[in-house]
């Protein structure tokens, strides 16, 4: 549920939903997230879900902070029949020369490769957000025992493709992008189309997701499809 | 054939930009837009535009334009300096907030921004180009919108929708002034940072660094010190947001930004602020001024107001 709402600047609503960050909390927040966006609410120009808030931004033209927190005060969460909600496979190659972070990961979390990979493969995952860089999108939680900070130092160009970790959740370099996140391996298959109008990212919050470990002779031939 | 520009330079960033995107921060794509929406506004009102046609917004440098095929009447909004070469004659200084009509194999030259960073290009009818997800606007970083979400680059052609308009002669006068104070709101974590430092974003001068484009303008200053933690978890962002990261230095986001990020917010520009705080270059001084919510929308009713009154002369 919705703790608090409170003004970011003058144009957009900040829903907090407390501190915590699990599955419960986040499905909460995309539970408002797509009834706010059917509610179809004049002036509100985006709206942004994450892990624990959810920040609704609006056109000062038309409308403003209280009239529109009023609004979504009011909002009754009803339980949204999602009979949509499918498992997207993604295939991951984790050869040594996409595999950027492995050995800092197995010498840090003191596991082998394989063992690091055993846990974190044939998992279902949950999407918890997509965004930062267009498509990119957060998933969680991985195994308690292959968690790690992000590096030290940043990447300046993390190569598109890119299947990181980072505390409990993985993600997906959409595009060569800076970035921290310790990268295990890369995926061939597309997760931001810009050509795919009805739907450019594959994989979007509340989604389920599943990887699973492929050769570097199954991504050449994914990759050249 | 419809009338185009052959792109001779391309500028420094030079992109097609409307009223910017809406509605797909969730899946990441950020909202870009012209970066001044006033200056944008007034563009396109000058040479009888809808206020959704696009814009070529370019920034410091612009680009070298040559007309081919057929007339085009033009304005330049900003603070720019510019040039009209006539193919038989001399070249004439260029005036803003002015009307021309120029014809086949006139060069537009777009020297520079004087003092600001952003200037915009309207051509009557509109440029020839296609909607992305609703919007005209590109965004580089993305690959999306415009120009197949590139900037425009030399050998380019930049075709023009056909226009029926006759020239008319048009211009206002305005002056794009400088703002001495940003005035800002406090963000969700104003009160992670220490008491000194949020004395010291309020008192001190901060400096806008050359690390800074359409997605954000970093500043140095004094550091900014956070008491509490200097992670926090992602969440949503929006444009004018301050965020500070480990190191102290703040970072405004600005209109093709992130749309989620971790660092602490402790403060967000006011909406009314905006085009000023992105027209200032590298080196410019920076100084905060704290209000209440209910003050940033008195004066952006006023702001917008003054942008009506100025579209009303024309």
């Amino acid at each position: 549920m919705i703790k608090n709402i409170s003004n970011l600047g003058d144009a957009a609503l900040y829903c907090d939903f407390g501190d915590e960050v699990n599955k419960d909390v986040n499905s909460n927040v995309i539970k408002y997230f797509k009834l706010i966006r059917e509610k179809n609410i004049k002036g509100i120009t985006n709206i942004t879900p994450s892990y624990n808030k959810l920040i609704v931004s609006f056109d000062l033209n038309l409308t403003s902070f209280l009239e529109l927190k009023e609004k979504i005060i009011n909002i009754k969460l009803t339980n949204i029949l999602d009979n949509k909600v499918k498992t997207i496979k993604i295939p991951v190659c984790c050869d040594d020369e996409f595999a950027l972070d492995i050995e800092r990961l197995t010498k840090k979390l003191n596991l082998s490769k394989k063992e690091i990979l055993d846990k974190y493969f044939d998992k279902e995952y949950f999407c918890y957000m997509t965004g930062f860089i267009a498509g990119m999108p957060f998933m969680g939680d991985i195994d308690e025992k292959i968690q790690l900070n992000r590096l030290e130092t940043p990447r300046l160009k993390v190569p598109k493709g890119s299947v990181g970790i980072t505390e409990q959740f993985s993600n997906i370099y959409t595009f060569e992008s800076p970035g921290g996140w310790n990268i295990i391996g890369n995926t061939p298959i597309k997760v931001f189309d810009k050509l795919n109008l009805e739907k450019p990212t594959l994989i979007n919050p509340g989604d389920k997701v599943l990887f699973y470990e492929i050769s570097k002779k199954e991504f050449l031939n994914l990759n050249n499809e | 054939m419809n009338s185009f520009f052959e792109v001779l330079r391309g500028g420094i960033n030079s992109t097609f930009q409307d009223l910017g995107r809406r509605n797909y921060y969730h899946i990441g794509l950020p909202f870009s837009g012209a970066m001044d929406t006033r200056n944008f506004l007034i563009s396109n009102a000058l040479v009888g535009n809808d206020k959704e046609d696009a814009c070529l917004e370019f920034a410091y440098q612009g680009p070298l334009l040559k007309v081919k095929n057929n007339s085009i009447n033009i304005v330049i909004t900003g603070d720019v300096n510019f040039t009209i070469k006539k193919s038989l004659s001399e070249k004439v200084e260029g005036q803003c907030y002015k009307t021309y009509l120029l014809d086949k194999n006139d060069e537009l030259d777009l020297i520079s921004t004087n003092n600001s960073v952003y200037g915009y290009l309207a051509v009557s009818g509109g440029f020839k180009l296609e909607k992305y997800l609703g919007s005209y606007s590109t965004t580089t970083r993305a690959g999306i919108g415009s120009n197949n979400g590139n900037k425009i680059n030399p050998k380019e052609k930049l075709f023009l929708n056909k226009s029926n308009k006759k020239f008319l002669n048009k211009k206002i006068s305005y002056i794009n002034s400088k703002i001495e104070f940003i005035r800002i709101i406090k963000g969700t974590n104003y009160n992670y940072f220490s008491d000194s430092s949020k004395s010291d974003l309020l008192k001190k001068e901060f400096t806008v660094t050359k690390l800074t484009d359409r997605m954000g303008m970093r500043l140095e200053g004094p550091k900014l010190k956070n008491n509490y933690k200097s992670n926090i978890k992602s969440e949503g962002l929006i444009k004018g947001v301050i965020q500070v990261p480990t190191d102290g230095n703040p970072i405004i986001m600005l209109s093709d930004h992130g749309t989620i990020g971790g660092y602490p917010k402790i403060g967000v520009v006011i909406s009314a602020d905006y085009d000023k705080l992105v027209q200032l270059p590298p080196n410019s001084k920076i100084k905060f001024k704290l209000i209440e919510l209910s003050e940033a929308e008195k004066i952006y009713k006023f702001y917008n107001l003054e942008t009506e009154n100025l579209l009303n002369q024309i």
